[in-house]
């Protein structure tokens, strides 16, 4: 198998995580990977953005010029988005679902800047998909109370409250295991692509970072916030009744 | 041949495994080929609602490509982590 496939480069296929530099810290060794630098990286563009629409909107004119349309327009986009789907409750969840959906939009789209997306690593995800899950608990015990969770629990039968109790757990797992193995998908087949076909790869994988970057990242974006306004609005208006 | 260790014959296994489990993109692809078609067949009824026809056949589409993905993660743990070879 030395020769490997036609076209095949010398260089193993890589698109792993990389550890940087480790600590020790109570005996167990920490390390610090790609994905903290690039989750960072991530970051500081967000806050940078912050920053610059907050002094902007402080001094905000009657005709606004280019960078306040542009802050007007993704706020009041994503305020929508958060209306069409929670309608009265909108109020209070529309800072989360904004919050995670620019953070999950920058990190699906870093690839195209040569960073290796961070939702591209499981415990980002995993993070996310928890943040998620413990709101939707919290809700659920807020507006239907311990004995409204317990009925729900033992919806049709009381000996069917272990598989009502997996399928509360498959909620986080399910959510971050489609947006880490989507985005890890797009990972794989590019470093596929620039190490095996680096001979031929040239201009026409631009087409693939459209697919898998931007088309892929968007779309897993908004599902995971359709989601998560999904649930909790459940969550709520189950307590309702 | 005489240097055919147990751990090779993991692995040829995992490769074989991870071979099948990614035949699990079949069923993602029969779905989303059925809510394409229904979609687009929406549209040709009603090219009015094409936007919320179009949001809602691609978020039912992202949720059904899950179990594919299943598939393509317990492949790629046999064919880059190797949990069996170790």
């Amino acid at each position: 198998m030395e020769q490997g496939i036609l076209l095949a480069a010398d260089s193993e296929v890589d698109f792993m995580i990389h550890g940087l530099f480790s600590y020790e810290i109570f005996g167990q060794t920490v390390w610090i990977t790609t994905s903290h630098v690039c989750i960072l990286l991530v970051m500081l563009l967000l806050v940078g953005f912050a920053y610059a629409a907050n002094r902007k909107i402080k001094k905000a004119t009657d005709v606004p010029d280019t960078f306040q349309n542009i802050v007007e327009l993704v706020v009041e986009s994503l305020d929508r988005m958060v209306e069409n789907v929670m309608g009265s409750n909108a109020k209070y969840f529309a800072n989360y679902v904004g919050t995670i959906f620019c953070f999950i939009l920058l990190s699906n789209i870093s690839g195209l800047l040569g960073l290796r997306p961070p939702t591209a690593d499981y415990g980002t995800t995993l993070a996310l998909a928890l943040m998620t899950f413990s709101i939707i608990t919290f809700q659920k015990f807020k507006h239907q109370h311990v004995s409204g969770v317990i009925k729900g629990l033992c919806d049709p039968w009381p000996f069917w409250a272990p598989i009502n109790l997996i399928g509360d757990v498959a909620i986080p797992v399910s959510m971050s295991l489609r947006l880490f193995a989507n985005v890890l998908s797009g990972v794989v087949i590019e470093a596929l692509v620039y190490t095996l076909l680096s001979k031929i790869a040239l201009f026409w994988p631009a087409f693939l970072h459209v697919y898998f970057d931007l088309f892929s990242g968007a779309i897993q974006t908004y599902v995971f916030c359709m989601l998560t306004m999904t649930y909790v609005n459940q969550a709520i208006e189950d307590g309702e009744f | 041949m005489e240097n055919f260790t147990g751990t090779d014959f993991i692995l040829g296994c995992s490769a074989i495994g991870a071979g099948l489990a990614v035949i699990a993109g079949i069923g993602p692809g029969i779905g989303q080929g059925i809510a394409a078609g229904h979609g687009a067949s929406a549209v040709g009824r009603n090219p009015g609602a094409k936007s919320d026809i179009t949001s809602t056949m691609l978020l039912g589409q992202a949720v059904a490509e899950t179990t594919g993905l299943y598939g393509l993660v317990v492949a790629l743990l046999l064919l880059f982590v190797k949990p069996l070879a170790k």
